[in-house]
């Protein structure tokens, strides 16, 4: 069965380019674009690894992953934190916040690959 | 200051000492009425220069006996002689305003 | 009688006198005169109102006109018996105000007004001049009397003038001593007083002693004389009703207005419980001294020659008894009247000379120079002295060229009307707080010149006026003759001056006073006198040496600090030879202590305070106004150093707002560089993506030509992005060309909405104009213009957040300036943000909009500064609205429209 990943992210393409490799690796890929409503679609796709972007509409990746931490069923799942800022500041809060992995934008797919297969497997 | 009286009493005390300035305040009056009595005649017929002259004298001297007596009364109220207890630093057993001392010596 | 005898007997009571005045001088110095403040001294000292005039002339009066000299006794008793009206206020007033003399009353009275002074000094001193005359006449009189009584009288008669002048010249040694010895700052003179004290009890002594005499030695006791009165000329007594009344009146008026009587009355006053005894106990006196008069009128009437001086009874009466003993205690009582009065005038008189003629004179003379305490009190002593000199020489000068006799002794009463022409404005300057210096002037002027005319030149005789003048009046004029002014004749002279001087008098006081305005001195010393019982404390009794010193000592301290205080004091008290810390207030101390305090508060100040507690003295304006000056120095010290301390805190405040700018760009930097880093990597993000999708094998032919799209368009969007940030530095770095050009405006909001439009990631705006008004020439970089229209429009569509959003472009004319105002309906800019998003790096969100990167309103207020206009935020129009005001010289080339 294929693994379940949901990307939200709110660049199109970007999306589309994640949506694209990731697919093509095997992963069944759902995309949200929505800060405000994202932490209730992963909860309800209950996937096996999220990518998160940090700069979102409406709401921030990092208030998102707060959310998310909160919930007990959702405390462990494999979280990919993607950022165009890539400050130090940042990859500490997301740290502190339970981020499993944080990757700064631009990144080679196939790192992006390996992150994603190093964090579901430790998790699975 | 001054020892705590009743009340009452030192209303009467201050009611007496107006009463008391008011007599000392006639007293000109009283004797402008006694040296110009003499002029009342109209002066027909001329008079006794002794008999005048006892008159003089003695609404003179009655008038400085009066005086004298209101004066010793005035002396001995409290406030002293001189105060009116009208006048607002001298109201009886009142606090000194004064800056820097009593106003009445056996105040300290 | 030997006249030797007589005259080593007077100086040796001249002796005794200086003995009493010095040692008065020096127990009360010491602090040790309290006795002085023993109401019988003042009362006694009051009888200087008997002068030989009375003491010799009550006897002459009585014999000519029998009981009628008593009027002159009566008006003073009921002025002392009316004390509370009157006199309290008087003393409570000088107190207060530390007022000198008559004068000082007057001029303080009606605002410091020296030409008051000066109008009342010379009053007093014309009137006064041949009083003290009369004194010289009287005392010589007296001396020939006894040499009459000697073989060789007529060799003795002829230096009577030269013992005038011995007599004179001894006063004036005598009142420069006792009177000017030390500038007391309540002007007392505690040995003056005393002495006169003595000469009262001697003068009543003398005069009861020849009463007693002449009831049990000579008649056979009071039925005996009362037999005696009945049979001699003056048994019937003519009363003329308009005498009695006025000299009543008169003698009031001139008890209260004459210069040494305010001299003894309020001035020595030390303590306002001696007025309440001297109420009775002067009456007294003066019932005491005339009690006698009539029998001794009488007896000497009867006994005497016919053609004998009656106002010589007193001494000649005894004398033809044989009784020598008698007679010179008598001379001794009429010299002590003499002498008394003549010192206390003086000392009244030169304070007067002295503080309203020749000070002003010395001081505007030189020039505001006087700022050494000790200078002027040096000039002030010897003014006294000179004045006291004067005016001595003046009433001897006056005797010898009068020729003395019958001349003189009418001038008692002529004086007494001329001084009594103060008493309006003294009256309505206490108790009338409307009377102003103009109209007390007129009064005294008109009183003055009134009394002069009716009554003090025609004294002279035909000197001044000639018989014919007084008959006819002058030129003719019936209605002017002296003695009968306005055809009123048939009145006594006296009383018909002391009618038509007082009446015109108070009436133009009145009249003026009402009719102006007074100053505001006149205003506040008005106030000051008239409700004096509410500014002022009473005299406190004199258990108060130490007391004083401890207030000071207190004050001291607040003021200089304990230490430096109690060692003030200390060696102040070891200096008088006393131990412990409270030294006597001597002027020396007080004076040392005011400079000290002077230092830390202002000598005005200082000499208000010490002058609080040491004379009771209420504060006076010029006290008041001296300190006002003081503190408005002080004051204009502080509000520099405040000036100066608002100054640092507009710096401090200025350095905050910089500090919390700088804070805010040092964030927004960050924020900037975050978003920069964003801005670049995202489109970077997507570039490698694809391109190593590219890379790694080619998918379908659809998918590939849509991801070279993809990696395309975000090229495009790094380059703009690098445009902008290329055109802010250029911009900011100045070094943009402008391409100025003519164009209309509209033109140029054509342009800018088409390409806004073009721009737009779809979202639908409306754009709302009146292109008419838009027809305006325009001459400026078009291009630069429509870039920052451009950016306005593009803001909008993006960031208004209405369901329906709306943008009116909105041409109009501001202050003469062309403006372009973009108003949207969204929500607006906050307010804290209105004030950063001009500034480069600035976005108000974390929100990511397409296209910005926070650079868009920084480069328009480039661009704005560039051109020479402006744009600015314009809070309160119920959405984001943004001012553009065009360039102004280029947009005044002309209204095409």
């Amino acid at each position: 069965m294929a693994k379940r990943i949901v990307i939200v992210e709110d660049e199109p393409n970007i999306v589309e380019a994640i949506s694209f490799i990731l697919s093509r690796d095997g992963w069944e890929v759902t995309t949200h674009a929505n800060g405000e409503t994202a932490a209730a679609a992963v909860r309800a796709a209950r996937p096996d690894a999220l990518l998160l972007d940090v700069m979102l509409p409406g709401r921030s990746g990092y208030e998102i992953l707060r959310e998310l931490r909160a919930d007990p069923d959702l405390a462990a799942l494999p979280v990919l934190m993607l950022t165009a800022r890539g400050q130090k500041k940042d990859r500490a809060l997301a740290d502190e916040l339970g981020a499993t992995r944080f990757m700064t934008k631009p990144f080679s797919n196939a790192e992006l690959l390996a992150a994603l297969a190093e964090i579901t497997a430790d998790g699975a | 200051m001054a020892p705590r009286r009743e009340p009452i009493f030192l209303e009467r005390e201050t009611y007496r000492r107006r009463r008391l300035i008011d007599a000392v305040r006639l007293l000109p009056l009283v004797g402008v009425l006694l040296f110009l009595g003499p002029l009342l005649g109209s002066g027909a017929a001329p008079r006794s220069t002794a008999l005048g002259g006892l008159y003089v004298f003695s609404t003179w001297l009655g008038l400085i006996a009066l005086t004298a007596l209101l004066v010793r009364w005035l002396a001995r109220a409290p406030g002293g002689v001189g105060s009116d207890p009208l006048e607002p630093d001298a109201a009886p057993g009142g606090p000194s305003t004064r800056a820097g001392g009593g106003a009445e010596p056996d105040a300290r | 009688m030997n006249s030797n005898v007589l005259i080593s007997v007077s100086l040796i009571y001249v002796a005794f006198l200086f003995l009493v005045a010095f040692g008065a001088d020096k127990r009360a110095r010491a602090g040790r005169g309290a006795w002085l403040h023993a109401p019988i001294v003042y009362t006694l000292s009051l009888s200087i109102y008997c002068t030989a005039w009375t003491f010799y002339g009550a006897v002459g009066y009585a014999a000519r006109s029998g009981l009628e000299f008593v009027t002159i006794y009566l008006g003073p008793t009921l002025v002392m018996v009316g004390w509370w009206w009157i006199l309290r206020r008087l003393v409570r007033i000088g107190r207060a105000q530390r007022i000198t003399s008559v004068a000082d009353l007057i001029s303080s009275r009606y605002g410091k007004s020296n030409l008051l002074g000066v109008i009342v000094t010379a009053l007093a001193v014309i009137g006064t001049t041949p009083y003290i005359a009369l004194q010289l006449q009287s005392v010589t009189l007296s001396l020939a009397v006894f040499n009459a009584h000697e073989p060789g009288a007529e060799v003795r008669l002829s230096t009577a003038p030269a013992t005038a002048l011995w007599v004179a010249m001894g006063l004036a040694v005598f009142t420069v001593m006792f009177g000017t010895r030390n500038l007391d700052v309540n002007e007392r003179h505690h040995g003056v007083v005393t002495a006169i004290a003595v000469e009262a009890i001697v003068k009543l002594v003398a005069l009861l002693a020849v009463g007693v005499f002449v009831v049990w030695g000579i008649a056979g006791g009071p039925a005996d004389v009362a037999r005696i009165i009945e049979a001699s000329p003056i048994s019937d007594w003519q009363i003329n009703g308009g005498r009695w009344a006025s000299l009543t009146f008169l003698s009031a008026a001139a008890f209260l207005t004459l210069p040494r009587m305010f001299q003894v009355l309020v001035v020595e006053n030390v303590d306002e419980k001696q007025l309440a005894t001297a109420s009775w106990a002067f009456p007294l006196y003066l019932f005491l001294m005339s009690l006698f008069v009539i029998p001794i009128a009488a007896v000497g009437l009867t006994r005497l020659p016919a053609g004998a001086n009656p106002d010589l009874f007193v001494l000649t009466v005894p004398l033809a008894e044989g009784r020598d003993g008698l007679a010179m205690l008598s001379f001794l009582g009429g010299f002590s009247s003499a002498t008394s009065m003549v010192i206390v005038a003086a000392i009244a008189l030169s304070t007067m000379v002295s503080n309203h003629i020749v000070m002003p004179v010395w001081l505007s003379l030189r020039q505001g120079g006087a700022s050494m305490s000790g200078d002027v009190r040096n000039a002030v002593l010897l003014s006294r002295r000179v004045s006291i000199g004067v005016v001595l020489a003046l009433g001897y000068l006056y005797y010898r060229f009068s020729g003395g006799g019958a001349a003189l002794a009418a001038i008692g009463l002529i004086s007494f009307t001329g001084i009594a022409q103060v008493l309006p404005a003294m009256l309505g300057g206490i108790f009338w707080r409307g009377a102003t210096r103009v109209g007390a002037a007129a009064g005294l002027i008109a009183g003055f010149a009134v009394w002069a005319y009716a009554l003090f030149l025609p004294s002279f005789g035909e000197a001044i006026f000639p018989a014919q003048v007084m008959a006819d009046g002058p030129l003719g004029l019936a209605w002017l003759r002296p003695q009968a002014l306005f055809g009123i004749s048939g009145l006594d002279p006296v009383v018909h001056a002391l009618i038509w001087s007082l009446t015109i008098n108070t009436m133009l006081f009145f009249g003026f006073s009402l009719l102006s305005f007074p100053t505001p001195l006149e205003r506040l010393q008005g106030a000051q006198f008239v409700n004096v019982f509410e500014h002022s404390q009473p005299g406190r009794g004199w258990a108060r040496g130490a007391a004083e010193a401890e207030d000071l000592l207190i004050m001291a301290q607040r003021i200089m600090g304990g230490a430096e205080a109690q060692e003030l004091f200390r060696a102040q008290a070891a200096a008088q030879g006393k131990s412990g810390y409270l030294p006597d207030t001597t002027p020396e101390f007080l004076q040392r202590l005011e400079r000290e305090l002077s230092g830390s508060v202002g000598a005005a100040t200082a000499h208000a305070m010490v002058g609080q507690i040491v004379g009771g003295a209420a504060v006076s304006v010029e006290d008041l106004m001296a300190v006002a000056d003081e503190t408005q120095q002080m004051l204009e010290y502080s509000s520099q150093l405040e000036a100066k301390s608002e100054e640092l805190a507009r710096t401090a405040r200025k350095l905050g707002e910089a500090n919390a700018k700088l804070t805010q760009l040092s964030i927004q930097k960050d924020a900037f560089l975050s978003q920069i880093s964003h801005e670049l990597r995202t489109p970077m993000t997507s570039i490698r993506a694809f391109s190593e999708i590219l890379r790694d094998g080619p998918p379908d032919a659809g998918a590939q030509q849509k991801f070279a799209g993809i990696i395309q368009d975000e090229a495009t969007r790094l380059t703009r992005l690098l445009d902008d940030l290329l055109d802010l530095s250029v911009l900011e770095a100045g070094q943009v060309t402008l391409n100025i050009q003519r164009d209309s405006l509209r033109a140029v909001i054509d342009q800018a909405v088409a390409a806004a439009g073009t721009a737009g990631d779809g979202r639908l705006l409306e754009i709302r104009r009146d292109p008419a008004r838009e027809e305006v020439t325009i001459r400026t970089d078009t291009d630069r213009l429509a870039q920052v229209f451009i950016n306005l429009i593009a803001n909008a569509r993006k960031y208004c957040d209405a369901a329906q959003p709306k943008l009116t472009i909105w041409v109009s004319r501001q202050e003469g300036r062309l403006v372009v105002d973009f108003v949207d309906n969204g929500a607006g800019i906050p307010a804290e943000a209105q004030a950063v998003i001009f500034e480069k790096f600035s976005r108000l969100s974390d929100q990511q909009k397409a296209g910005g990167a926070g650079l868009g309103l920084a480069i328009c207020r480039e661009i704005m500064d560039k051109l020479g206009g402006a744009i600015a935020y314009l809070p309160g129009q119920g959405g984001a609205a943004f001012r553009v005001t065009l360039p102004a010289d280029r947009a005044r080339s002309g209204n095409s429209g």
